[in-house]
């Protein structure tokens, strides 16, 4: 009884232990080859409403490319909070697709890994060559001075959505401008008790997005020069303060959005809560909820003053999808040309329009589709006043230690806690000092 | 120890009497035919446990970063150098490690005290017969049942800070708070945590405390109520001391699943808990696989085991002495 006891206690607790302990591991140094030249699997990520819309924009499309080149695309759809762990453990074994999606900011971080082909003159003239993508793109597909490792998909940019009819009735004629007129618009609003300003507290990528440009507003950066976390910098303190401000100290954004990491403040904006939201290419996303076009004006992310564009004037990161190839792919032609093909003029139109995105391939921007008011703002934004999060190895450690401290600081504020230039530099520190040594 | 078992006949065959010769195969056959049986499961055990607890160990000695893991053999050795940083408490990641299993100690022992004691007494509650027992036996188990991710996920509804009913209860319906909390950020996140761990282990303690019960014979109690006891005399000097033993297993199973829980802080919070409710699971977890430190991160789980180990070992050994003073 007591041996089969013990041994009961001793496969619990070996249990236990390798399911932290655990991280599996293996090889994966092969390099590339052409032995399955009829199949391609692509890792898709979720960009619209649901994995099943993402399926209906994307099926047509590969079949269409099936039948251009005889090459069958086995597709997945892959959602945001799986993506970066499924290409991780895919880079770990060696057991990955041929190509996927990735998020433009992890391309540094992912390119250190190895794991992915990188786009050298050679790739790129398979593909068109490297001119045909616009550059602000292109500054987001991996570490300077080295070949990217990724080719722009779709770009984006956040803008401020503001609800027409909330800012008629708080006698707001037009939408704000600097940060001090955002706040100044809040207090109308919430004399017509309505909430200002939607955020996400709880969404770590969200909470480094805004603190990002915050920084740039200021003339600051994460990183030094040399790639080093300086998290502690004063300017970038008095950033994150700022933006955390917005709820702690100025009250335009209420102090229930702190534990919103789910785009519920996209479903407030949609269902006329709330007067304004900070996204990226939102569009579609209201759309499906049944928000109409003609209900919301899109506008520029405010600056503390003058106008967005040029200089510090920095008002978005440069968003989007980037397209990445495994090294070690069987279908290495293959993948070059399914990367061609979704970077092609046509099916960059198709695409980023369903997605309410702007083609990063310039000669697709010149549709009229991409001229229309809302990707209008978008894409000025893109090309004259938005700026590559940091393009270092460890930019996606520096979204989580970074985006969890500015969550505690949203937790602080809901909880009525005094958000201080001492507390914001605590958290900071305490995240800098999390930060893997490069 | 498997290969000498199988062996020793082998190596013992005589080779003279046909007779005894004829009897050695199937004597062979009959020795070695459990461990034939057992093999299949040695080997999976080997593969699925042994075989990445080794190599969780091997990194755990590495510096191991995303710049490694296609190929982690090539990681450098770090020496001890992640279990420096680990336990030292002045250091940041020390010091938040530290602070992680103080958080996950107190927990736990809040959660399987709280466990052990409703078990215990919705048990003690459940032995006598009435109408309607087997309905409410079957409703009690319900939260052991169902599936963890169900059952968290729905937790997070109930806890939302403007559309949860537990705000709605609390605050609009009995006014014990002045305003709404918050149950997910924040210091009552350590609170919410506690009462779903609660909720999700208390069942399993009533399911083995009702199963020891069913072996306490019914003479005893009826003896000591011939003797005058009272009921809550029966529970501490017949219930309690009869159903130790069965108290000492679930005890330290329950310990080794709080201590260790993944999924109800991970489903509840995310990949980054408040810091009231930072489980050591889930920061070891983060430490891995969220900001790539695998080498920082797999230290902090031999160390973890370590402590397990460690706990676990002491526990069977006290439990064990006090059987056997019991016994004499």
């Amino acid at each position: 009884m007591r041996s089969i006891r013990a041994a009961a206690v001793g496969a619990v607790t070996l249990s236990l232990a390798l399911a932290v302990t655990a991280c599996g591991g293996g090889s994966a140094t092969g390099g590339g080859s052409n032995d399955s030249p009829k199949t391609l699997t692509y890792w898709a990520s979720n960009q619209g409403a649901s994995i099943e819309a993402d399926k209906k924009v994307l099926r047509p499309e590969l079949d269409k490319f099936e039948q251009q080149t005889g090459i069958k695309v086995k597709l997945e759809v892959v959602p945001w909070s799986d993506l970066l762990n499924r290409i991780l453990t895919a880079t770990t074994s060696g057991q990955g697709p041929d190509v996927l999606n990735i998020g433009n900011t992890w391309s540094a971080s992912l390119q250190a890994t190895g794991a992915l082909l990188p786009w050298d003159e050679k790739n790129f003239a398979a593909i068109g060559g490297r001119d045909r993508f616009a550059e602000t793109a292109l500054g987001s597909t991996g570490a300077r001075g080295e070949d990217p490792a990724a080719v722009p998909l779709y770009s984006m940019a956040y803008a401020l959505y503001y609800n027409k009819k909330i800012f008629a009735e708080a006698g707001i004629s037009k939408p704000p401008a600097t940060w001090a007129e955002l706040v100044e618009a809040g207090r109308k609003i919430k004399a017509e008790g309505k909430s200002p300003l939607g955020a996400e507290g709880s969404n770590l990528s969200e909470n480094i997005h805004h603190a990002f440009v915050f920084a740039k507003q200021r003339g600051a950066d994460f990183f030094t020069a040399d790639g080093k976390p300086d998290f502690t910098n004063p300017k970038v303190v008095d950033a994150v303060k700022s933006y955390v401000d917005l709820m702690a100290k100025d009250k335009v954004i209420p102090a229930g959005d702190a534990e919103y990491a789910q785009n519920q403040s996209v479903s407030d904006f949609a269902k006329g809560k709330q007067a304004m939201l900070l996204w990226q290419t939102a569009s579609a996303n209201l759309k499906s909820q049944g928000m109409s076009e003609d209900a919301y004006g899109i506008a520029p992310v405010p600056v503390i003053s003058g106008t967005p564009g040029g200089g510090t004037q920095v008002n978005s990161p440069v968003m989007g999808i980037n397209m990445a190839v495994f090294k070690n792919t069987d279908n290495l032609d293959g993948a070059k040309r399914f990367v061609k093909f979704m970077t092609s003029d046509e099916e960059q139109k198709i695409l980023n329009k369903a997605y309410s995105a702007i083609p990063p391939v310039k000669s697709a921007q010149a549709d009229p589709a991409f001229a229309a008011p809302d990707t209008a703002v978008l894409k000025n934004t893109l090309a004259t006043s938005a700026a590559a999060l940091p393009q270092v190895p460890s930019e996606s450690q520096f979204e989580t230690t970074v985006g969890t401290a500015v969550k505690e600081l949203f937790a602080d504020a809901a909880a009525g806690r005094p958000v201080t230039a001492g507390s914001v530099e605590a958290k900071l520190r305490k995240a800098q000092q999390q930060m893997p040594a490069a | 120890m498997t290969t000498t078992a199988f062996k020793e006949p082998v190596r013992q065959a005589p080779s003279g009497v046909a007779a005894r010769a004829s009897r050695r195969p199937g004597r062979l056959r009959r020795l070695s035919l459990p461990y034939l049986l057992l093999l299949p499961a040695l080997l999976l055990e080997l593969l699925v446990h042994l075989v990445p607890m080794v190599i969780g160990v091997v990194m755990s000695f590495k510096e191991l970063t995303q710049f490694y893991i296609r190929d982690w053999g090539t990681a450098p050795w770090s020496g001890l150098g992640n279990y420096q940083v680990s336990v030292d408490f002045d250091a940041p990641v020390g010091e938040a490690l530290l602070h992680s299993f103080l958080v996950t100690v107190g927990f736990t022992l809040l959660s399987v005290g709280l466990c052990w004691l409703i078990g215990t007494a919705a048990a003690v509650f459940m032995q006598d017969t009435f109408r309607g027992r087997g309905l409410l036996r079957a409703l009690f188990l319900v939260p052991y049942a169902l599936p963890v991710y169900t059952a968290v996920i729905t937790w997070v509804f109930m806890f939302q800070h403007d559309n949860g009913l537990v705000n709605h209860v609390l605050h609009d319906q009995l006014h014990l708070t002045d305003k709404p909390s918050f149950w997910l950020i924040g210091d009552n996140s350590f609170y919410a945590l506690l009462t779903v761990s609660v909720w999700k282990g208390w069942p399993f303690a009533f399911l083995i405390v009702t199963a020891g019960l069913q072996n306490i014979p019914r003479e005893l109690y009826e003896a000591a109520a011939l003797d005058g006891a009272g009921t809550w005399q029966r529970i501490r000097r017949i219930t309690l001391p009869s159903l130790r033993p069965v108290n000492q297993v679930l005890v330290l199973v329950l310990f080794l699943w709080t201590f260790n829980d993944f999924n109800t802080p991970y489903v509840l919070f995310g990949k980054s808990a408040p810091e009231a409710a930072d489980l050591v699971s889930v920061h070891i977890y983060q430490s891995s696989f969220v900001t790539w430190n695998f080498g920082t991160g797999s230290a902090m789980s031999v160390l973890l085991l370590l402590f397990l180990l460690v706990v676990t070992g002491g526990y069977l050994l006290l439990t064990s002495r006090g059987r056997r003073a019991a016994d004499v």
